[in-house]
């Protein structure tokens, strides 16, 4: 449980540690909140030869609302997003969502960034940005490139990142006023990874149906996805029980649970069907 | 003598306390010598396999690297671990060496050890040794265990270790007899002691004085100091234990395991102090696991509800070799299964099995959370079968006090038969049913209220405690005045400190404040028997109210002397001696020197705490998911010497019993690997978990077997949980007709019962 040798770098700007991941290549590993890193190294699962800590890295730690959205920066950690007065009104699902995160002391230290470069399944990041139609902002030698988090995360605890790249940022669209949504996971202690996980939301039409609902889960596959059969059941319906019960029942055929000592396959794919119900007669009411 | 009651019976504050809230706590990591190295242990990741070599060249050759030990430097035969409780000639075959050799027998054995100039080194160096074994079959349950295709121990020939026989009247003459038998077989799943800080040494040898010095020591300080100094071939006074701060024990710290010796052998081999810290990883895989158990267990009873004898087997997964208190577990399932109930035929008996898992151990309440959670499962589908009130046949069946004492099944091989000491049973069932609110709360039973179905419980249960054979005190009053009280109980989380100074101070007549107690380390007494079996007010107590008559009556002797008259016409005050015609000296006047007596308090015979304890829980049937909403229990032991850390003991065994209830498990896959190492995996109750406990100890009726009139209370409430909380399961989900028969009741598995 002690670490391996590495030496340790804290660059002064992004380019800097860009510079950094250049010289080292597959040698250096970027620490944001460390909350991910510090146990594979002290489990000796990680032996890189450089540290980059980002933490002086300016501009990284910025929370950032406005008519475009929400944009999140890689270094800002879970107590800011609690913290912050105007997250609340401007992507309430987001709070919610990671209000689930772990337990206090992590959550003083674990980032936005860090999440979404793990790509932990369960995890409660990835899957917001998924579900909501984040846009992951990444710096790379080659300048910044966006990427649709849908296509950001490729299995489990796998990205898309390059090397030498570094996640700056999260950008989450606008929140539309009306907006009906919920979270709702279930882990068998709070604070601990949820054996399953859902994050919905839709607009009303004029009529009162359902239109571009979002229904994504976490911890029912090798990484967070949509279920597109479930919102196809929501959308242009009035939300009443029976197209919950539709909805849910759909999203339990879609997902495909892994199977670990926690649970069975069996048992995750009905926990989805009852976290999507719950979730959306919870955005009904 | 009956001490004074001015401080036994106050909810002291904990003396230990003031260093724990300021961080002055001493505990081994803490502990640094100048020039010390560090060990770290190099373990098998196979769980069975013949060891071809072990290749330790390129550790060796690492600079800072001081030594790599293996078996053969050792000796031979290479050093096993005896058995410390119920050593039997045939239980020695499966004894666990200091360091494995010619097979590997469970994954994290111990294969190796590597010292170095730091921790880091060390590690580092762990990554070089290169163990080369042919791996060979694991054996990790019941049904491979028995067929012995892949036996363990080649020379023994079989998994099976022994089997311990609870014999009672005449079993097979009550069940052909019986208007009612119902059998059913039951699991409980393997969990473990999990207390805050892992375990550690810092051993140093003097090489001139050729003493050595260990610090770590915790529960059984002199036995294994016995251990130690025949595995290095030492006499015992060679050798000083020494206590330091613990965050709980729990039956598993303080144990020989092979770092007990590994870290003084290498201490000794470089002549330079050697510190090993236990990681959470290594813990997990290697300190004492506990309570895997199935049972098939058989109840015969009259028509109305009485129940009149219980028969049937059972199987305890002992892990890789039987270590020093490894047939404690065993023995007690099948010792206990009656419990507090008048059962007068028993027919039980318990094989313990070898498998390629982490050997076995006691934890909290051994074999009795395990029988508890039978007898009060097979307790309450009796009354359901028979249409009776599940209190009711409690009531009828509890022993009572007229009965008192109530001889328990007797157990062989290892031949021992116990009694119970007396109580009052039926009194505590009623206080329960009050203090949780039985009568208004058995209206929710089986209802759906917001989503969840409610159900609601209750068990009863007795507690062993007070292990003999004896415990020495030793009490200075020093030249200042102030007592200074040695014991050999050992501190392992319980406040000693805070109740050995309470019972001192009313047997001495003296001011909490002037005495200190010191407790656990083999240089405080000449001899010890530690913390186990919650003995260590019983019997240290008993032992310190002896020492303080012995004291006293020297301390008149010594007055009467200054004072010119009669040893008997001295009285003691708090701080004075005051002889005839108004003369007084100032005990801190007595002497010059300081004033020492000693005594040992002798006894054989168990106290039994009792009680009962209630619960209500509330399950969603979409997750599996049962919430504990109340917890109430309430137990009799005999004489409370301080309500508040006693309160303490009750919550938190509660608290651990609902862990192994609900969310505890170690789990093996087929190849015998712990896919549980990390506190992510293994899940403890955490302090969100259970938040209502309401817990009531009582004085009612002492016990008759010690001179405190005190019953050892440190285990108890863990002991009925599991039976009691999956009691309210199968009550709040009788409409699905769910009957949990296996712990723990995790989610999946009330979610699969459910169907």
């Amino acid at each position: 449980m002690k670490f391996p040798d590495f030496d340790y770098a804290c660059p002064k700007s992004l380019d800097e540690a860009l510079g950094l991941l250049r010289l080292h290549g597959d040698d250096a590993v970027l620490l944001a909140g460390g909350q991910s890193l510090m146990p594979l190294l002290a489990f000796r699962l990680a032996a890189p030869g450089l540290l980059v800590d980002l933490k002086d890295v300016p501009g990284l730690g910025d929370i950032g609302i406005d008519g475009g959205g929400v944009r999140l920066g890689a270094f800002v950690r879970w107590c800011e997003i609690d913290r912050n007065a105007g997250l609340a009104a401007a992507h309430p699902l987001l709070v919610e969502a990671i209000g689930h995160v772990a337990h206090y002391q992590i959550r003083n230290r674990g980032t936005v960034g860090g999440s979404l470069a793990y790509g932990d399944p369960a995890a409660e990041m990835p899957g917001i940005a998924v579900t909501c139609d984040g846009e992951i902002i990444v710096m790379g030698e080659s300048g910044e490139r966006r990427v649709a988090a849908a296509d950001f995360f490729l299995g489990a605890l796998t990205t898309c990142l390059r090397p030498g790249e570094i996640i700056t940022g999260l950008h989450l669209p606008p929140w539309p006023a009306g907006r009906r949504w919920a979270f709702e996971e279930f882990a068998r202690r709070r604070g601990d990874f949820a054996l399953a996980g859902t994050a919905l939301y839709y607009d009303l039409d004029s009529q009162g149906r359902a239109t571009d609902a979002h229904i994504g889960v976490i911890g029912a596959a090798d990484r967070p996805m949509r279920l597109a059969q479930a919102e196809r059941m929501i959308n242009g319906s009035t939300v009443n029980a029976d197209a919950i019960a539709a909805a849910a029942e759909a999203a339990s055929r879609e997902v495909d649970p892994m199977e670990d000592f926690h649970a069975p396959t069996a048992y995750r794919r009905a926990l989805v069907e009852t976290l999507v119900a719950r979730a959306l007669t919870r955005a009904a009411g | 003598m009956k001490p004074r009651n001015l401080l036994i019976g106050s909810p002291m504050e904990r003396v230990e306390d003031f260093r724990f809230l300021r961080g002055d706590g001493r505990f081994v990591a803490d502990v640094n010598l100048e020039g010390q190295l560090h060990a770290v242990i190099a373990r098998s990741a196979v769980a069975h396999g013949r060891i071809r070599a072990i290749h330790t060249g390129d550790a060796r050759a690492m600079a800072g690297v001081r030594a790599v030990i293996t078996a053969r430097d050792l000796g031979r035969p290479v050093p096993v671990i005896p058995l410390r409780l119920q050593p039997l000639a045939e239980l020695a075959p499966f004894r666990q060496p200091m360091l494995a050799h010619g097979k590997v027998r469970f994954v994290g054995e111990p294969l190796a050890v590597i010292v170095a100039d730091s921790p880091q080194i060390a590690e580092d160096a762990l990554d070089r040794i290169g163990a080369d074994i042919e791996p060979l079959p694991a054996i990790v349950d019941r049904e491979h265990a028995e067929a012995g295709e892949t036996v363990l121990f080649e020379d023994h020939g079989s998994n099976v270790a022994i089997r311990w026989t609870a014999v009672r009247g005449d079993a097979g003459r009550a069940f052909a007899n019986a208007q009612y038998v119902r059998k059913e077989t039951f699991r409980i799943q393997r969990h473990a002691a999990l207390f805050l800080e892992p375990r550690g040494f810092v051993a140093q040898w003097d090489g001139r004085a050729r003493k050595l010095t260990l610090w770590g020591a915790a529960k059984v300080a002199f036995a294994n100091r016995k251990i130690l100094a025949a595995a290095m071939g030492l006499a015992e006074q060679q050798i000083e234990m020494i206590e330091v701060d613990v965050g709980g024990g729990f039956g598993s710290r303080g144990e020989f395991y092979p770092e007990d010796f590994l870290i003084p052998f290498a201490a000794r081999l470089l002549n330079r102090p050697v510190k090993w810290i236990e990681d959470r990883r290594e813990h997990l895989m290697t300190a004492n696991h506990a309570r895997e158990t199935e049972c098939e267990i058989e109840i015969a009873a009259t028509g109305d509800g009485r129940i009149l004898g219980l028969r049937g087997r059972s199987w305890s997964d002992n892990g890789a070799y039987i270590r020093t208190n490894g047939s404690v577990a065993p023995r007690n399932v099948a010792q206990f299964m009656s419990g507090p109930y008048h059962i007068e035929n028993i027919a039980l008996s318990t094989t313990q099995l070898i498998t390629n898992k982490t050997p076995a151990g006691t934890y909290r309440g051994p074999g009795r959370f395990e029988a508890d959670f039978v007898r009060e499962r097979l307790i309450d589908l009796m009354a359901k079968d028979l249409g009776l009130d599940r209190v009711e046949i409690r009531r009828r069946n509890l022993v009572r006090e007229n009965q008192m004492p109530y001889p328990l099944a007797t157990i062989t091989p290892y031949e021992s038969a116990t009694e119970l000491d007396g109580g009052d049973y039926r009194q505590l069932l009623d206080r329960c049913l009050e203090d949780f609110g039985w009568a208004e709360k058995v209206k929710l039973d089986g209802r759906l209220i917001d989503g969840r179905y409610h159900g609601i419980a209750i068990g009863c249960f007795i507690e062993g405690g007070g292990a003999g054979p004896s415990e020495d005190a030793r009490i200075v009053l020093e030249s200042d005045g102030t007592y200074s009280v040695y014991v050999g109980s050992a501190a392992v989380g319980q406040g000693i400190e805070t109740i050995m100074a309470q019972i001192a101070g009313d047997a001495l007549e003296a001011p909490f404040d002037r005495i200190r107690v010191r407790h656990g380390s083999t240089g405080d007494v000449a001899q010890g028997h530690g913390s186990y079996h919650s003995r260590a007010t019983v019997m240290g107590g008993s032992a310190i109210v002896l020492a303080a008559e012995k004291l006293r009556d020297k301390l008149r002797e010594v007055a009467a002397r200054a004072l010119g008259c009669e040893p008997g016409e001295v009285t003691l005050d708090s701080g004075t001696a005051k002889g005839p015609a108004g003369k007084s000296l100032a005990l801190s006047e007595l002497s010059e020197a300081p004033v020492e007596a000693e005594a040992t308090y002798r006894g054989d015979k168990h106290t039994y705490a009792y009680g009962s304890l209630a619960a209500h829980v509330a399950v969603d049937v979409k997750t599996g998911h049962v919430e504990v909403i109340d917890v109430a229990s309430i137990k009799d032991v005999g004489r409370i010497i301080n309500p508040a850390t006693l309160h303490g003991q009750a919550v938190g065994a509660i608290v651990q019993g609902l862990g192994g209830a609900l969310l505890e498990h170690l789990v093996y896959d087929g190849d015998g690997q712990l896919l549980t190492g990390t506190l992510a995996d293994y899940m403890v109750p955490s302090a969100g978990c259970f938040p209502v406990i309401r817990s009531t100890v009582v004085e009612l009726i002492p016990s008759p077997n010690n001179p405190l009139g005190a019953k050892g209370g440190g285990e108890g409430e863990i002991i009925p949980v599991g039976g009691v909380i999956a009691n309210a399961v199968a009550a709040a989900l009788a409409d699905f007709g769910v009957e949990p028969m296996e712990l723990p009741l995790s989610p999946p598995r009330i979610w699969a019962l459910i169907g």
